[in-house]
This record gives structure tokens, C-alpha cells and sequence, in this order.
């Protein structure tokens, strides 16, 4: 093909591709930015004519969204803190200690990646209701407290640190646990940021077991406030973009800002192990 | 035990501990649930209780909206999946070819709806998809398309809600096809050019050899997620028209938080795991022997 030809037609594949990807995205931030009814006129029109923050007042007024994107907020945040900790600790001690089981262990939780998640939710539910964990934020973080994902990431990562730095610091007299906080955390920063990124996006954008365990509308997160509301709503178009705006946005510029460790995780769990 | 054996179960009990008593533990009970006829009553009174043995798998394959849901879902995956990844790749070789510019943010843009909330997309898309207001109809029509009634015949239900996964998905595997693409030696193709090969020859003879270990786990990774299909159909059509979008994992939830036939859904759960499982050591025998022989 002619060079210059060339430059055009892929160029012009990516900007098109570019431009369906991002569309929708930028439609549904223009939509919620217009009056009721606007949107539903024809022809259809791609910007408001006229600029309201009404939906949004609606939104957090009368429909009380603020709640959700606490419970949301809650929920994403908890599951972070914990699951990084308990992944952490877990890579690390399947990378570099030696424990009776170790490798047995871990080839049975790579092997139980075979079984999706689903398989669990219904006998979870029946054991969480007689702890009282159902319509509780703990209910809701119970499954993602650790993950075989997270451990992987971790332990590929983490065996990467050198023997001898361990050695030396045990030779110095320090202790198993000031060796991890001390050396080994420090140098998993890295891949502490990837596994906090993913596991707040994931825990953001559940929804089945969020839908499944918190049926009490007060302690709803965004999505499944937002399915619930795009049932009752459907002609308001434009007070759902502004739901789905405030569903969205949150996550989109975490991932932006941490991009680089998104894709870092992206790669190591992409690799094959 | 040594020191850094009791310091390693230290380290490690929280996370197995987890798994152990909110997977392990579910999934194995998950089993016993689908051997009983644990409903609605059970769940009041446990003494309700009984063993039924292999009824409630009977009964699925007996039931007709089971064989639809499972129909819907292997329409989903087997057209989904292949369009999916095919334009991953597409993608992919796109950002890779030398001349391609501003490469970063191109990644960026087509990677930004797979970060995207699944619910809140989905509603974006169902008033894209509207009859008559819905700018997808409208683009149609600008080029003599009549419009199409997307969610609400059940003919093109299920293709709407596929084009719509192919919008939310490409993106994840395209980074890592990408990946692979880059990886590959560059002296492959400098040899391949020295033979003759064109542009479509070195795809065929360099590119997809090389990339058809990461094309297998790609595709595993795509169908074992597009097999659990819920959200899509919960948000854009609530399994309809005429149940055309009832998904398995959809007739799941209906059956066991709808209309608490626990024991009934658990058999559901455990097929789809069946089902999933087949097709994944399917797709693997593709790595070990790449043309079958």
C-alpha cells in the first residue's frame, strides 16, 4: 500500500474506533445537562439547548443519590483495604516463605479459578442470613475480602525481591514481621496501587451480589440504585444520564489518574502462569 | 515447624481463611443445596428439608425457558465472543502498525468503556438503541435503513445486546493482544520480508502463529465472562421480548431470589459451571495443537 495512503486509512480506523468508544460517554454527559423532555425531541439533539444542573439537583435532592454514592464509596473502600492487605500478606508469604503445603495450596487456588463466582452466591447468601449479615455493608465486601487474582499478582511480583536482601535482614536479628513491613511492603508499592485500583473499580461496578445481598433500599449502592431507578424512570432520559453520570465518573477518573497501574495489573494477570 | 513456616501460615491465613469459608465452603454446600428441594419453605423451616437426590437436574432439562436461557447464552457467546475478540485484534493491529499516531490516546479512548459500570452503560445504551429517538436508529436512517425496534423485537434483542457487550469489551483484550503483538521478534518479519511475503502473508505466517497462545487465554478468559451474562439483559430488556434475552445466570436469579427455589437455582448454577468448564478445555486443546492435528 502507498505510505501515505497508509498513515490515512489506520489513522482514520483509530480516530473512527476512538470516536465510537468515547461517543456514548460524552453523550451522556451532555444529555444530563439538559431540561427535562429535551433529549426526546426530534431530530435528537447532541447538545443542550439550554444548560441545567436540574437533573443532578433532582438527582441528590428528592432521589437521594448522595446516599447510594456513600454506601457505594463504603463499600468499594472497605473491600480495597481489606482484600490489599489479606492479598499482600498471602503473595508475599507464597513467594518467598517456606510453609508445609505451600505449593499444594497454590496450585488448588489457581485451580479454582475454573469455578466462576456465581456458583457461590446463592449458598453464601443462606449462610450469611443466620449471621446477620444480610442488608449489612459486610455482607456486601464478605467475597471480595481476598482473591486468587490478587494473590497471583502479588506472588509473580514479589518474587522479584532478592534473597539476599531477606537474608540479610534476618542475619541483622530482625524479625519475619519488621522484614515485611520494613522491606517488603515498601518495594510491593507498585503493585499495592494495581491491586487497590482494580479491586475499587471491581468492588464499584458489582452488581449482581450488591443486588443479591443489600435489598434494603437505604444501604443500595449505585448500580443497583441506578437499575432500579432506569426501571421505575425509563421516560426520564435525562435524569438517568445524570444517574449514570454520577455512577461513572467516579471510576473513569480514578482510572485515568492511575492508568499506568491498571494496565501493569492488566498484564500481569494477562500473562499466562 | 520452622520459623519462617509459622510465619508464612501467619501470612497467609487471612486471605485462605476467606476463601476457604466465602468460596470454598459455598460452593461445596452450593452442591449439596442442588441435591435437596431447599425453597421458600426451607427457609422458614429447615425441618422442610428433604433430599431429592438428581430432581432438580431432571427437571431443568425438562424445563423449556432452562433450554431457551441456555440457547440465548450460547447465541451470546458463540456470536459475541468471535466479534469481540476479532476487533480486539483489529484494534490491536491498528495501534501497532508503525504508522499509527497518538498512540496513547487511542489506547486510552478504546480502553475507557471496559472501566465503565456495566449498569450505568447499559442505560446510556438503551435510550441509543430507542425506536424512534435513539441516535443509532437515526444514524440508520441517514444511510435508508428503516428503524429497527432493537429491544423491543425479539429477533434483534439479543444482537443489540451483543453489539453493546462488543462496545463495553474490546478494549480489555485488545491491551493484552497488544501486548503479544509487540512482543513479537522483529526478525521474524524482516525474514519474512526477505522471502516476498506482503503485508497479508506476514500476518498469516508470522503474526498469528506467534499470537496463538495469547489468542487461546484470551478467548477462554472472553467466553467463561461472556457465559455469566446478567447485567445487560437485567438493565436492558429484563430477559425480554418473548424471553429472548434470558440469559442462564438470569433464569438463576429469577429461580432463586425471585422465587427462593434455592435448591432448583443451584442445579442451574452448577450446569452453567459444567457448561463453562466443557467449553474452556475445548478452547485449550486449540494451544497444545494449533491446526488439530
Amino acid at each position: 500500500m502507498n505510505p501515505r495512503l497508509a498513515v490515512w486509512v489506520v489513522n482514520g480506523l483509530l480516530a473512527g474506533l476512538a470516536a465510537v468508544s468515547i461517543f456514548p460517554l460524552l453523550w451522556m454527559v451532555s444529555v444530563s445537562l439538559m431540561p427535562a423532555g429535551a433529549s426526546t425531541t426530534l431530530p435528537t439533539p447532541l447538545l443542550p439547548p439550554a444548560v441545567t444542573l436540574d437533573n443532578y439537583r433532582t438527582l441528590f435532592g428528592s432521589v437521594g443519590m448522595g446516599r447510594y454514592a456513600f454506601n457505594s464509596f463504603a463499600i468499594a473502600a472497605l473491600a480495597t483495604l481489606i482484600s490489599v492487605s489479606f492479598n499482600v500478606m498471602a503473595g508475599y508469604a507464597f513467594a518467598k516463605l517456606r510453609f508445609r503445603g505451600r505449593d499444594e495450596i497454590f496450585r488448588a487456588l489457581l485451580a479454582a479459578l475454573v469455578i466462576p463466582g456465581q456458583v457461590a452466591m446463592l449458598p453464601l447468601f443462606l449462610m450469611l442470613k443466620p449471621l446477620g449479615l444480610i442488608n449489612t455493608y459486610g455482607g456486601a465486601i464478605v467475597p471480595a475480602m481476598a482473591s486468587v487474582f490478587g494473590i497471583f499478582i502479588v506472588r509473580q511480583f514479589a518474587r522479584g525481591i532478592p534473597d539476599d536482601l531477606l537474608e540479610a535482614a534476618r542475619i541483622d536479628g530482625a524479625s519475619e514481621f519488621r522484614i515485611f513491613f520494613t522491606i517488603v511492603v515498601p518495594l510491593l508499592t507498585p503493585v499495592l496501587v494495581t491491586l487497590a485500583v482494580f479491586s475499587f473499580l471491581g468492588s464499584w461496578n458489582d452488581f449482581m451480589w450488591p443486588l443479591i445481598v443489600l435489598t434494603d433500599d437505604s444501604l443500595h449502592t449505585l448500580p443497583v440504585a441506578l437499575a432500579g431507578l432506569s426501571r421505575e424512570h425509563v421516560q426520564d432520559s435525562e435524569l438517568m444520564m445524570a444517574g449514570s453520570v454520577v455512577t461513572v465518573l467516579p471510576v473513569l477518573v480514578l482510572f485515568l489518574a492511575l492508568q499506568r497501574h491498571y494496565m501493569a495489573g492488566l498484564m500481569a494477570g494477562g500473562v499466562k502462569g | 515447624m520452622t520459623r519462617s513456616g509459622i510465619v508464612g501460615w501467619t501470612l497467609a491465613a487471612p486471605a485462605l481463611v476467606v476463601i476457604a469459608v466465602f468460596f470454598a465452603l459455598p460452593v461445596v454446600i452450593g452442591l449439596a443445596l442442588s441435591l435437596t428441594d431447599f425453597d421458600l419453605y426451607a427457609l422458614a423451616d429447615l425441618s422442610t428439608l428433604r433430599f431429592v437426590g438428581l430432581d432438580n437436574y431432571l427437571r431443568l432439562l425438562q424445563t423449556p425457558l432452562f433450554w431457551q436461557a441456555l440457547g440465548n447464552t450460547l447465541y451470546f457467546v458463540a456470536v459475541g465472543v468471535p466479534l469481540s475478540i476479532a476487533l480486539s485484534l483489529g484494534a490491536a493491529l491498528l495501534l501497532n502498525a508503525g504508522v499509527a499516531r497518538w498512540q496513547a490516546f487511542f489506547r486510552t479512548a478504546l480502553f475507557a468503556p471496559v472501566v465503565t459500570t456495566v449498569v450505568a452503560v447499559a442505560v446510556i445504551w438503551r435510550y441509543l438503541l430507542h425506536t424512534r429517538y435513539g441516535l443509532i436508529n437515526q444514524t440508520l436512517a441517514a444511510v435508508g435503513i428503516d428503524p429497527i425496534d432493537w429491544l423491543g423485537d425479539p429477533h434483534w434483542s439479543m444482537p443489540a445486546i451483543i453489539v453493546f457487550a462488543t462496545w463495553k469489551n474490546f478494549g480489555y483484550n485488545m491491551v493484552i493482544l497488544l501486548a503479544a503483538l509487540q512482543a513479537v521478534p522483529r526478525e521474524l518479519y524482516e525474514s519474512a520480508r526477505v522471502d516476498g511475503a506482503g503485508t497479508l502473508r506476514q500476518f498469516t505466517d508470522v503474526t498469528f502463529p506467534m499470537l496463538t497462545p495469547t489468542l487461546v487465554m484470551v478467548a477462554i478468559m472472553t467466553v467463561a465472562g461472556y457465559f455469566q451474562l446478567f447485567a445487560e439483559p437485567y438493565v436492558m430488556t429484563q430477559g425480554g421480548p418473548l424471553r429472548s434475552t434470558v440469559s442462564v445466570l438470569y433464569f438463576m436469579y429469577e429461580e432463586g431470589f425471585r422465587w427462593w427455589n434455592l435448591g432448583f437455582a443451584s442445579a442451574v448454577a452448577f450446569v452453567l459451571f459444567v457448561v463453562i468448564f466443557a467449553v474452556s478445555a475445548g478452547l485449550w486443546r486449540f494451544d497444545r495443537d494449533p491446526e488439530g492435528r
